[in-house]
């Protein structure tokens, strides 16, 4: 009874400056992440929202303008083709590297032969410069000499202004990112059918459900988180793939290839407008925070359920 | 996984794989041929390494090489510290706030510093950072994605572990070093992969903060380079674009099976 | 361990380097410069600059080749925001109005010792950089638009080889006899192109002018784009490719417009004469040189690029910067660059100087340009450049890609460009 009295203190002391100087380590050990964090993300975020309710006069002071900014965004015909012209990427490329991703996973998934090599192509694209690659299908994509008209001019065609084009321009880029994309996507469908218990396919093999039946209604279900997860991170990946644009068409022509990031980039650093840019950066934010939601969502039942 | 394979979706399957490297194969072949055969393709071409020598000499790509190596390296290691650092408070310390400042550290999983380039390039000017590498840097150091990878190995290495390391008088750096640190080595080794491929390949920020030379990357460098505008002919510049891509390329090649196994772990997360 | 030791090492020495200043030379000096143009520039660019040091031991000149004038534009200004700005750049004699809105430029008219320097220069070349009484650029790498034409493809389609096409509607009955089809009805070589991608203001500019009209005002912040003959002039180039067929259809790029042209690919193209010594080293052909066609008159606008000298410098950098300047567009460098690029040099006394006459008598081509000076007109320039480069680029691409006829691009440019020059007056 008196030593319960006597440690009681102690047990309950012990504790707290034990918590004190737990939360102490942690939190230095965070500083340094957390400063750069705090500097190169939340900050910025926070600047950039008081950026687009201001504009900066040429004597470097800055007025408030309330919805100034976003009124003149509205009205700004190259802003809403650059995002319809997002939407559009987004749907020209996700659907299908998934499907191709996913079809590429079964394939090198199997014993096949050279499933190594199978594997080793499809994922080869992921590991390129985006850049280097755009150097690459630039050249594909040239009038008259470039390899697509060359094939076509077998073919007896005429030749096609690929990128110059605007009914073309945008499928010309989206088939380049297709073909960049998808073995990575490819990554996460082996990961997830590596994981899924072979038990299933083959008890369904032996009750003779054809591949097919066994693939839509077995495998396909199964695989369905990793489709979503692959599904929102491109979805997020398409807002911030713009370096393709700066060696092939400049957004061009008039602005049919164009995407938000990218015009944000130039009203930035070309026209020199940080008020307007910061004020296209809140609308792409939006975006991106409201994908991150959905994502969170997702992702922490999955957490939980680890 | 003994699924019987239709001969005719093997063909696909290879099929699909050559259409997959034929851009590539067309950048080597281009590359590696005299100018008169960019457009044309005959077995009886010559080979030559000419077009090397010639990017080589137009352009500071020795350069270009270096900034990008160092680039890399500082960008890895100092992701490496900061994360290992950041996860290990989230992982192994209960302190109040703790999910509220992951959360805050999560979000960089979505807004990556990417998006944020003018009130990043604000901030680096502001640094008196300009057209130097560690601008480049400096917005991708701390990683949301290195700090969430880490946090959740470190939460799966067993408790008795640390246990029986305090027990020998361990201090927390002491534990996070010894324990910790060697039984995440996998995952160091995926991070890392990601990371480097992400870095070497980076282009649209190194473009706005490096006005030189002496600062700019290789993507920048074969950008500013192959613009159509200097009229350097295509063998030239695939040639250029090879050599931005062969160490990645090659590497990839080595240690193929840890670069997939290593982009598995990164995104099952 | 240890390599990876040792690379750590070099890695931190190269990071440190980068940050530490360069050992000084008495003046360091940052020049910004554009390529537009074919042949090895920046070669070109390294060793004058080289020369310069060799003979001017106290000054020390960094020159950054930063892509096309507007990436060269673009770097720059974002350099000066970061706190970085060059010392001095080459940019678009046009850019004249954002850089005074900017802040960032001084009028050479206080650092240099006699103002008589300015009057060497042709004073059409000047007209772009002075403004309000002051001289804020020196013309280096600049030019007119001419008319490139093939001579052997001229033989080939009947045509006189000597003889280019003097007026519009010439041009456009040439073409049509120029055009080649091959056996499947492909045409195999067009009649003529006109770039519409980087530059499309430029050669909308020269149409209008050749049809009669100001593109803007003196003032820089009114552009007339939606005027009946500014209509007119890209309604005839729309024509040339959807209803004439004798040019592609489709926006043309700029940078490989040339290329297209060494590779017979098109009998004739408009392009910079910047583009003339890069064409004659690689023509295959016979090919001539003429002054832009003419509607109501001949015409076209100047173009390209000047020095400019920032107004962060130190009055040390900005009488270095005056020097180089100076040396660089002196008439032997100026007929010495002219030789090498195709550009116009920039002053009389250039084309009297020995190697220019015996250049201009062995290659007539390379006197067109300048004089075609004659006919030229001041290039489109008002506040806000890029922005209104871009508005008026943009309805180009609109009008020769069918997006929308010439009317209605131009008149969308028109609108976006007055609401953004409302602030300018």
């Amino acid at each position: 009874m008196s030593g319960q009295t006597d440690t009681h203190p102690l047990i309950s002391r012990k504790p707290r400056s034990y918590a004190w100087w737990n939360a102490v380590n942690a939190w230095l050990l965070l500083l340094p992440a957390a400063v750069l964090l705090v500097a190169f993300t939340h900050y910025p975020i926070l600047a950039t929202i008081r950026h687009s309710l201001f504009v900066a006069r040429r004597n470097g002071t800055e007025v408030f303008v309330g919805a100034d900014n976003y009124r003149a965004m509205a009205a700004d015909p190259i802003f809403w083709k650059a995002l319809i012209n997002n939407f559009w990427f987004a749907l020209g490329t996700i659907p299908t590297s998934i499907a191709l991703a996913l079809l590429m996973a079964l394939w090198v998934n199997r014993n096949m032969r050279g499933r190594g090599f199978l594997r080793l192509a499809y994922f080869t694209p992921t590991v390129l410069p985006m850049i280097a690659v755009a150097n690459i299908w630039l050249f594909f994509y040239t009038p008259d000499y470039g390899l697509l008209d060359q094939l076509r001019g077998l073919f007896g065609l005429s030749a096609w202004n690929w990128l110059g084009e605007p009914s073309t321009v945008m499928g010309c880029l989206i088939v380049m990112v297709i073909w960049k994309e998808a073995g990575f996507f490819m990554i996460f469908y082996l990961a997830a059918l590596q994981q899924l218990s072979p038990d299933l396919e083959e008890a369904a093999a032996v009750e003779g459900a054809s591949r097919w039946y066994t693939f839509r209604r077995i495998t396909f279900p199964l695989l369905m988180p990793t489709t979503l997860f692959v599904a929102i991170n491109a979805v997020i990946n398409s807002f911030k793939l713009v370096d393709h644009l700066v060696i092939m068409t400049k957004g061009g022509p008039s602005n049919a290839s164009t995407l938000l990031l990218y015009y944000i980039y130039e009203v930035a650093f070309t026209f020199q407008d940080s008020a307007y840019a910061a004020t296209l950066t809140v609308v792409l934010l939006v975006i991106l925070s409201t994908l991150a939601l959905l994502k969170f969502g997702y992702l922490d039942r999955r957490i939980h359920y680890q | 996984m003994n699924g019987r394979t239709h001969p005719l979706e093997a063909v696909a399957a290879w099929l699909l794989a050559l259409l997959w490297l034929a851009p590539l194969a067309y950048a080597f072949w281009s590359a590696l041929h005299p100018a008169a055969y960019a457009t044309s393709f005959s077995l009886s071409a010559p080979w030559t390494l000419e077009n090397f020598a010639r990017a080589w000499n137009q352009a500071p790509f020795g350069r270009y090489y270096l900034n990008t190596v160092v680039l890399v390296v500082l960008v890895l290691i100092g992701q490496l510290v900061l994360s290992t650092l950041a996860a290990y408070a989230f992982a192994r310390f209960k302190f109040r706030g703790s999910s509220i400042a992951f959360a805050l550290v999560l979000l960089q999983l979505m807004i990556m510093p990417d998006v944020l380039i003018v009130e990043n390039y604000r901030m680096i000017g502001l640094l008196g950072f300009l057209d130097t590498i560690p601008a480049i840097a400096l917005p991708y150091l701390a990683s949301a994605f290195g700090i969430f990878l880490l946090r959740q190995t470190f939460k799966s290495i067993p408790q008795e572990l640390v246990e029986a390391a305090r027990v020998e008088g361990a201090g927390p750096l002491q534990i996070l070093w010894r324990v910790y640190v060697p039984l995440a080595r996998p995952t160091y080794v995926a991070f890392g992969l990601v990371s480097v491929s992400y870095h070497w390949n980076n282009f649209l920020w190194p473009l706005i903060v490096t006005n030189s030379v002496s600062s700019r990357p290789l993507t920048v460098g074969l950008a500013v380079f192959g613009a159509p505008e200097t009229g350097v002919d295509w063998s030239v510049i695939t040639a250029a674009t090879v050599m931005t891509m062969a160490p990645l390329l090659i590497a990839f090649l080595l240690f193929q099976r840890q670069f997939v196994q290593s982009f598995m772990r990164a995104g099952i997360r | 361990m240890k390599v990876f030791g040792r690379t750590m090492l070099a890695a931190a020495a190269v990071a440190i380097s980068a940050l530490a200043p360069r050992p000084a030379a008495a003046v360091d000096l940052t020049m910004y410069y554009p390529v537009a143009v074919g042949g090895p520039v920046t070669k070109i660019i390294d060793d004058m600059v080289a020369r310069f040091e060799k003979e001017n031991a106290d000054i020390k000149v960094t020159a950054v080749y930063a892509g096309n004038y507007t990436d060269t534009m673009t770097k720059a200004m974002t350099a000066m925001k970061g706190g970085q700005p060059p010392q001095l750049s080459v940019l678009l004699s046009t850019d004249v109005f954002t850089l005074m809105d900017e802040n960032a430029i001084v009028p050479m008219d206080g650092l240099v010792a006699d103002k008589a320097w300015f009057k060497e220069f042709y004073p059409a070349f000047m007209a772009n950089g002075q403004i309000d009484g002051k001289t804020w650029s020196i013309p280096f790498q600049r030019s007119t638009i001419v008319l490139y034409w093939n001579k052997d493809a001229f033989k080939e389609a009947g045509l006189d080889p000597e003889k280019a096409p003097a007026t519009w509607d010439e041009m456009a009955s040439m073409a049509a006899k120029l055009v080649k089809k091959d056996a499947s009805g492909n045409v195999a070589r067009w009649g003529i192109e006109i770039p519409s991608t980087g530059y499309a203001y430029w050669m909308l500019q020269a149409l209008a002018i050749e049809n009669g009209q100001k593109l803007m005002n003196e003032a820089g912040n009114e552009v007339y784009l939606t005027a009946p003959k500014t209509i007119a002039a890209l309604d005839y180039w729309v024509d040339l490719s959807r209803k004439q067929s004798v040019m592609p259809k489709g926006s043309i790029d700029w940078a490989t417009l040339r290329t297209d042209f060494l590779e017979g690919k098109t009998a004739m193209m408009w392009h910079t004469t910047g583009n003339l010594t890069a064409v004659k080293d690689g023509a295959k052909f016979n090919f001539g040189v003429a002054m832009l066609p003419a509607k109501e008159r001949r015409g076209s606008p100047t173009g390209g690029g000047s020095f400019y000298i920032f107004k962060s410098a130190t009055p040390e950098q900005q009488k270095a910067a005056v020097k180089f300047i100076q040396w660089m567009t002196a008439p032997e460098r100026a007929a010495e660059w002219s030789i090498k690029t195709g550009y116009v040099a920039v002053s009389p006394s250039a084309y009297k100087t020995p190697d220019m006459e015996a250049y201009a008598k062995s290659f007539p081509p390379a006197t067109v340009a300048r004089d075609q000076l004659e006919f030229a007109v001041p290039e489109l320039s008002v506040h806000e450049n890029g922005r209104i480069y871009k508005f008026v680029g943009d309805a180009v691409q609109a009008a020769v890609t069918g997006t929308q006829s010439p009317q209605e691009a131009l008149a969308g440019a028109q609108q976006q460009a007055d609401r953004v020059l409302r602030a300018y007056k």
